[in-house]
């Protein structure tokens, strides 16, 4: 069953995939399909089946895994990320047919394909469940935020799109330096799975012996050449070599060089893409999506967080707080967790009243979205792992 | 404040920028109408003298709200930096552990109050701002809104209509207005005629959702605030011992709870299941379960404060991680547990003189959490303890101390008189005895204290906790979804069809989701011939960028 349910989800990886290709063929496609003489383009069609056979797939790998683990699969890192990318094509899948617009999809499968993929970096065995998340809450809270969060994830890929449409590439200016950092961003992060790939097929580990924060000699594993070292740090593995700078005691000098190693690769992509294409990575799409109507686009980043805030309010804070009273003897305890979940309420607050005043529709509102999502990231990846608290579970 | 009369006749109050009757635009204010709350004139708007209108209207503000939301988001981002004082290791001093920790940006820190910045003055100030703008702003938009979408009228001025970001105009003769009539109402719009004018209107309610939500948001915080109110809210903590029966504090004696065991389960490793990987890969072992098997009781009617013999059984109950023992608004919620803590030591006496038979009757036990003070025995031998320290140490001025009533480190002076000693008038040979501590404390000692048994009772930590203000909470919250479901997943839309002078107008309006509007307007539309209507801001936009693109085209 635990087999079956990774197979599944490594099935629906390959149907998001064919989604995206098939979207791609339904923008740029049509040329090819008139010379032929047939007029309608089906590929925005296959398109969007693919997308519903990747989420019925994805929804089996959930269940089935649920059945495998005994609990809700989003117990930690890998399931919960998981669950967000499943999520977000959920919503996708909701969304597509009310406006049928191809772009969507083809800025929303590489976002969910991304997201699962991330998520595959994190150890993926079944893990025992500690007491604090024994509780039928465990799958009504997060799977409810999963699903706001996934919502709102589309009106990130949404307001993309828009900023993708309507900057202008032509002069050197914030916008274009803003949106390359997004290209940059999402280059890396498929630059750190690349990477990861890489190395684990390779069976790669460096072991040193060093010296941690409390001053005991300890060991640590890198997954990946140590470009940087820990403090005081000796080879003892036959893999590796000896690292060009070490990094003080106080800080986690494997997690810093898996960063570097990231950022790296990011470039190289980037640099690559964008030395290609010899304009910004995001003008070189433009072209793309040239007929794009605007006012669509922007209505559908608002319509998804429209929808996906009351849902995201509901999960993540109503049915987090019920929960937080029976297991935590309180329903709101400051947690590094439930402040940021806060905050990302109080963000998409603040959008919802903008949206009210004038100047704020449009291209103000879709960098908002995407700062929305950069928020929702930085609640699940730093928070858990950087700030100590009670949600650090993975 | 003078009134505004409008050329329909009605008399709109000062500030109102569309007539509330007829919809006429009675300011100039761009080519397309401000629809927002029908431009209605506020009170906000309206009067500026008094120091109250200047309150009213800088909280009536939704800018100033919005700087509220902001700084409230910012200001709580900083208190995640580093743990709140609640999240320190206990028995930490806040004003070392920061630097210590955390370095020059730990000190500053805990120096500007961060480190209980969810109960500091300015954050509450914040809060309580947030609450005041969300009740002016609303009863500065909701009373005028209600009065205008109660009051509207079906005919609207031709500059109304105009001014509308979905609009058309054709020749009004061929257009079948009873078949539009029917297709409206099949998509379940309330449809109201006038002179051969038609206002079809579907989802109004929605316009409430705002009020409603920030009506269950300011019920939520009064219920957050009544918690500093003293008798609402309650949160102690209590330690049971095993077979030990604690009252429970907040229920004036009268309830008491007792631990009949407590338990700490672990996964196992050895299995061949599914987690063993994961497990093995743990440096620790994973806890499965932490569980108090407990007993309520409830003093007798008539029992004396106290009185712990005339307890009735009320019922018994698992107490785990997210299952709390509940009653009459208390909850007992495992949080902590001590295992294995020192209960009772069995001590023999030896000796290479005396009597062995004679010695085999002396054993005694000491409970540690209620030591007997004073053995003795048919055969003569007498056993007292002079001084028993549960938790010992030296003090600075060496005196011997207890730190506290817990026997984590127990240390016994006992006095021991063999059967020809009286304890009246001799001395008998004193000792001090602890774990791996036996100690004469006195010469001539013919006899030797001998630990035989040691007995381990695990403990429990409970919190008690009432909270009076959670059905407060619980309505807030309920309102508020309520509210944040209603204004987000309905949408009030309305289309006006007007007929004037041989032309035929049509006008469309949604407070959100144009899309939907406009695909209403599609559907009605086919077969009925009515006017093609337009989205006037897409036209804008296209003017736009189109200028945009020849002023570029001029500078190359």
């Amino acid at each position: 069953m635990f087999e079956l349910s990774s197979t599944l989800l490594f099935v629906a990886f390959g149907l998001y995939m064919a989604a995206t290709i098939f979207f791609a063929v339904s923008i740029t496609g049509k040329k090819f399909k008139n010379r032929r003489g047939i007029e309608a383009n089906k590929s925005g069609l296959f398109g969007y089946i693919s997308a519903v056979g990747g989420f019925i797939s994805a929804l089996a790998y959930f269940v089935t895994r649920w059945l495998a683990v005994g609990y809700a699969p989003v117990s930690n890192m890998f399931e919960y990320t998981t669950a967000l990318g499943i999520a977000m094509s959920l919503a996708f899948v909701i969304i597509y047919p009310i406006y049928k617009n191809n772009y969507l999809g083809l800025f929303t499968m590489p976002v969910v394909m991304l997201i699962i993929a991330y998520a595959s970096m994190f150890p993926v065995e079944a893990q025992p469940l500690i007491p604090a998340l024994q509780s039928n809450w465990l799958f009504i809270h997060v799977i409810t935020t999963a699903i706001g969060q996934g919502i709102l994830a589309i009106g990130f890929a949404a307001g993309v799109l828009y900023l993708v449409r309507m900057i202008d590439f032509t002069k050197a200016s914030k916008k274009v330096k803003g949106i390359e950092f997004i290209m940059f961003t999402l280059l890396a992060t498929v630059a750190y799975v690349m990477i990861g790939i890489g190395f684990g097929a390779a069976d790669y580990t460096a072991t040193f012996e060093y010296v941690n924060e409390f001053g005991e000699t300890s060991e640590i594993d890198y997954p990946l050449p140590p470009i940087v070292g820990p403090n005081e740090g000796e080879l003892v593995s036959e893999q590796g070599f000896n690292p060009v700078i070490s990094m003080p005691e106080f800080i986690r000098s494997d997690d810093v060089n898996t960063v570097l190693w990231s950022v790296l690769g990011g470039l190289l992509l980037y640099g690559g893409l964008r030395f290609g294409f010899r304009k910004p990575v995001a003008g070189a799409l433009q072209p793309l999506v040239r007929n794009v109507n605007p006012q669509t686009v922007d209505e559908i980043s608002y319509r998804a967080i429209a929808i996906g805030f009351p849902v995201f309010t509901l999960g993540g804070l109503i049915f987090a707080m019920i929960w937080a009273q029976i297991a935590w003897t309180r329903f709101w305890g400051w947690d590094p967790k439930e402040v940021w979940a806060l905050i990302t309420f109080l963000f998409y607050a603040a959008y919802l009243h903008l949206r009210l005043s004038r100047g704020w529709q449009g291209e103000k509102s879709a960098w908002l979205c995407v700062i929305g999502f950069a928020l929702i990231m930085f609640n699940l990846i730093f928070v858990n792992l950087i700030i100590a608290g009670l949600h650090s579970y993975a | 404040m003078n009134k505004e009369t409008c050329e329909c006749g009605h008399k709109n109050p000062y500030g109102t920028y569309l007539c509330e009757s007829c919809g006429k635009p009675l300011k100039e204010d761009g080519r397309l109408a401000n629809m927002r709350y029908e431009g209605v004139a506020r009170r906000s708007q309206t009067y500026k003298r008094s120091v109250v209108d200047k309150v009213w209207n800088f909280f009536s503000s939704v800018k100033v709200g919005i700087w509220i939301i902001v700084l409230i988001l910012v200001t709580s981002s900083i208190g995640t930096l580093f743990p709140q004082e609640m999240y320190i290791p206990p028995g930490e001093d806040p004003s070392l552990y920061y630097a210590q920790e955390y370095g020059i940006l730990g000190q500053l820190y805990y120096d500007l109050g961060f480190h209980n910045l969810y109960s500091s003055w300015w954050y509450m100030l914040l809060i309580a701002a947030l609450g005041i703008s969300l009740v002016i702003a609303s009863l500065d938009r909701f009373v005028p809104l209600y009065r205008a979408l109660k009051k509207q009228r079906v005919t609207r001025h031709a500059a109304f209509m105009k001014k509308q970001r979905v609009y058309g105009e054709g020749l009004s003769s061929n257009a079948d207005l009873e078949s539009v009539k029917d297709k409206l109402k099949s998509k379940r719009y309330k449809v109201r005629e006038e002179n051969g004018n038609l206002l079809a209107e579907k989802g109004r309610f929605a316009r409430w959702g705002p009020y409603v939500n920030h009506i269950g948001l300011i019920i939520f915080l009064i219920g957050g605030m009544l918690r500093f109110f003293p008798g609402m809210y309650l949160d102690d903590y209590v330690w049971i011992r095993e077979g030990e029966t604690e009252v429970i504090s907040g229920t004036d004696g009268e309830y008491f709870v007792e631990n009949n065991e407590f338990l700490v389960e672990l996964y196992d490793d050895q299995n061949e299941d599914i987690f063993q990987e994961a497990l093995m890969r743990e440096d620790a072992p994973v806890v499965s379960n932490y569980q108090t098997n407990a007993s309520l009781y409830k003093r007798a009617e008539g029992g004396s404060i106290g009185s712990e013999t005339e307890l009735e059984h009320v019922k018994d109950h698992e107490i785990r991680v997210n299952e709390p023992l509940t009653f009459e608004g208390i909850s007992l919620y495992q949080v902590d547990y001590k295992i294995n803590e020192l209960s009772n030591f069995t001590f023999t006496l030896e000796s290479e003189t005396a009597d062995e038979d004679q010695l085999e009757e002396v054993v005694f036990n000491v409970d540690l959490n209620d030591p007997q003070m004073y053995y003795d025995y048919d055969n003569g031998y007498q056993v007292e303890i002079i001084e028993y320290f549960p938790n010992f140490y030296v003090s600075d001025d060496g005196e011997p101390m207890t730190m506290n009533r817990v026997p984590d480190n127990p240390r016994i002076i006992f006095e021991v008189f063999p059967p020809d000693t009286d304890p009246e008038t001799d001395t008998g040979e004193i000792s001090m005895i602890g774990v791996q501590v036996n100690e004469a404390l006195n010469e001539g000692h013919e006899h030797r204290i001998s630990m035989q048994d040691v007995e381990l009772v695990d403990v429990t930590g409970l919190t008690v906790r009432r909270d009076h203000t959670l059905p407060i909470i619980i309505v807030g919250g309920s309102i508020f979804m309520v509210g944040l479901i209603q204004g987000s997943y309905w949408h009030h839309r309305r289309i006006w069809i007007q007929q004037k002078d041989g032309r035929m107008l049509v006008a469309g309006h949604a407070n959100k989701n144009w899309h939907a509007l406009k695909n209403d307007i599609a559907f009605i539309s086919e077969g009925t011939n009515l006017p093609e209507v337009h989205d006037q801001l897409d036209e804008e936009e296209k003017i736009e960028e189109d200028k945009s693109k020849m002023s570029e085209g001029g500078s190359r």
